[in-house]
């Protein structure tokens, strides 16, 4: 058969677009109700949740006097970058910053190893009191941080480690916290058996396998624990709050909260856009991590959520 | 739990590869041990001593019987806190998670750009509670915030928000529900693991929408729901920072959360016995509302692998 001519084809597309289900009144009504019922509200709703964050960052590019205008202003006339590095110097930035990065690392690091080897030791090795000891993992989830808050801060004083960032990490090295544990070893139980058999024949012992095998096949798991270690440090505020007292041990959140409260105690109030500029900075790694890792962190996240 | 598998009928000292796999065992759960020990069990003792005794940190603890409680019966602040957190509780527990569900459901209906519309109601809740909370202060400012200067714009006077004794609380769960999200991409993730043949066999039956929802996905996702649930109102009751951050407590002690009383008593009067009975009054009630969200929970929530 010939390749239409052009008429035939126009005439095709005519009929073709005659037949179409666009003509007919129940499909308009369909989209019609889904725009309605759904683009509409998503849309709305996706802007009530966007408007915060976009203040946030469009308040702190502002020049002082864009702040306050009103009818209020999304989006800045000029973009005031300078704000940024006026608003940290006001502050010990770079110190404290350099603070919460160590508590987040030393934090992780502890938590990984120690949680990932006792998740190993109740997932896989077999031992007189195993399970005894399981249970108390999982009853120490219910137990509130506020019950030993205080007994811990004394310890620590006695320790003569009060106003240094131990308090903060050394505990994390101690098993990592029950809820890790659980998690790691609900992960690890999801792994065959065969390959811990496989390595053991070849002579590897109990511990290298927990290094060379079950760690690097839990790398997922090992995400989400790290994921939501950068989380919680980041956002801990009452602990480092008690233990921290002088200005070059403070973590970033302590010590710009009291440069925000000193601000307020002086009389001078500071400048929105520079608190925001603050606020923007601290929001930043959190938010970069969940960009880069947008999988991993959706997926950590439902692993925990729903088992944890 | 889980079962032991092939405990063989020779004691495990007999053979000498059990041997090696008892020693390891230990090993691997020695660091969660030692933790346990020195972070956990040791100061819960000593912090149900503590709840007992007068203790300023200066001199030592002074043992006082049942004083502590007694006095927290007249504590007008006590019962304000609890009051505070119950209410609190009450209103944005329930909220964030018909919030979150509605949006799961709502991006559950095969809507087009998916991942798109979760990062954009999920970043919220990867937001630190500092810029949060600085944010939220600054745009819930009667006079100088945003939603008020909108609100002026179409002629009406907002409240006053975290400025007043009736609007502080709800301010703090409008807070509380731009968090939100957090709870959706659970529920979202719970929606689409319900097996399409539940649908399709409630389609075959004649069940409309709304009975699918009712009797199909709403009971396949109540696990979800209800861990959410009990997980909220236990952060709820221990909720700090915000708080701290943005009210201070104020205005008149009509946000005194349980937990910002409990670190006043402590850290600002250094009432260390005082403080430890609060504690055990939080352990108490997070308990007592552990267990009966359980016993709701055997009604309410439904498990797949369960006869019904």
């Amino acid at each position: 058969m010939s390749a239409p001519t052009f008429e035939e084809a126009k005439l095709q597309l005519g009929e073709r677009l005659l037949r179409g289900r666009w003509l007919q009144g129940k499909y308009w009504r369909r989209l019609g109700i889904r725009l309605l019922i759904i683009y509409l509200p998503i849309t709305a709703l996706a802007l009530v949740y966007t408007a915060p964050l976009i203040w946030l960052v469009s308040s702190s590019l502002k020049p002082e006097g864009q702040v306050f205008e009103y009818p209020p202003n999304f989006i800045p006339r000029s973009l005031e970058w300078i704000n940024y590095p006026d608003a940290l110097v006001q502050f010990p930035f770079i110190v404290t910053g350099l603070n919460t990065v160590t508590i987040v690392v030393g934090v992780l690091m502890g938590r990984l190893l120690t949680a990932s080897l006792a998740a190993y030791g109740f997932a896989r090795l077999r031992f007189p009191g195993r399970n005894v000891l399981f249970v108390l993992v999982l009853t120490t989830l219910m137990i509130p941080y506020h019950v030993i808050l205080i007994p811990q801060y004394l310890i620590f004083r006695d320790l003569g480690w009060l106003n240094t960032l131990k308090p903060l990490i050394v505990p994390a090295w101690f098993g990592g916290g029950a809820f890790f544990i659980f998690l790691l070893r609900q992960f690890f139980m999801t792994i065959p058996r065969e390959y811990d058999d496989a390595a053991r024949i070849d002579g590897c012992g109990f511990i290298r396998v927990w290094w060379y095998i079950i760690l690097p096949m839990s790398l997922p798991a090992l995400g989400a624990v790290s994921i939501f270690t950068l989380m919680g440090e980041w956002n801990d505020f009452l602990a480092p709050l008690i233990y921290l007292n002088t200005p070059d041990k403070q973590t970033l959140a302590i010590a710009v909260e009291q440069w925000r409260r000193s601000g307020i105690i002086h009389g001078y109030k500071h400048q929105w856009n520079h608190i925001m500029a603050v606020s923007t900075v601290v929001t930043l790694p959190p938010l970069v991590v969940f960009f880069f890792a947008q999988r991993h962190f959706i997926q950590g996240v439902v692993i925990s959520g729903i088992k944890g | 739990m889980s079962v032991d598998v092939a405990w063989s009928n020779r004691p495990w000292w007999r053979s000498k590869l059990r041997r090696q796999e008892v020693l390891a065992g230990y090993f691997t759960i020695l660091p969660w041990i030692l933790g346990f020990l020195i972070f956990v069990a040791g100061p819960i003792l000593f912090s149900f001593y503590l709840s007992f005794s007068e203790y300023d940190i200066l001199k030592p603890p002074k043992l006082i019987g049942l004083d502590n409680y007694h006095e927290m019966f007249e504590d007008r602040l006590f019962w304000q806190s609890l009051r505070v957190t119950t209410i609190y509780a009450a209103g944005a527990v329930p909220l964030a998670v018909v919030v979150g569900y509605l949006l799961a459901l709502m991006l559950n209906q095969k809507v087009g750009g998916l991942s798109f519309w979760r990062t954009a109601f999920y970043v919220p809740a990867i937001v630190p509670v500092l810029a949060v909370s600085y944010l939220f202060a600054w745009i819930f400012n009667p006079d100088i915030g945003l939603v008020n200067g909108l609100l002026r714009q179409v002629g009406v006077e907002g409240p006053p928000w975290f400025a007043s004794r009736q609007w502080v609380l709800p301010t703090f769960m409008i807070m509380e529900l731009w968090a939100a999200g957090g709870g959706m991409v659970l529920y979202l993730a719970a929606l689409q693991g319900v097996p399409s043949s539940l649908y399709d066999a409630a389609k075959v039956d004649g069940a409309n929408a709304w009975r699918r929802f009712w009797h199909v996905t709403l009971p396949m996702t109540t696990p979800v729901i209800f861990f959410q649930f009990l997980i909220g109102l236990i952060a709820s009751f221990q909720l700090f920072t915000g708080p701290f951050l943005v009210t201070q407590g104020g205005p008149a002690n009509a946000s005194l959360f349980y937990v910002l009383y409990l670190y006043r008593n402590g850290w600002k009067y250094f009432n260390m016995g005082y403080a430890s009975a609060l504690a055990w009054v939080l352990v108490v009630i997070i308990l007592v509302f552990t267990l009966l969200s359980f016993r709701v929970a055997r009604r309410v929530v439904y498990y797949e692998s369960e006869e019904p």
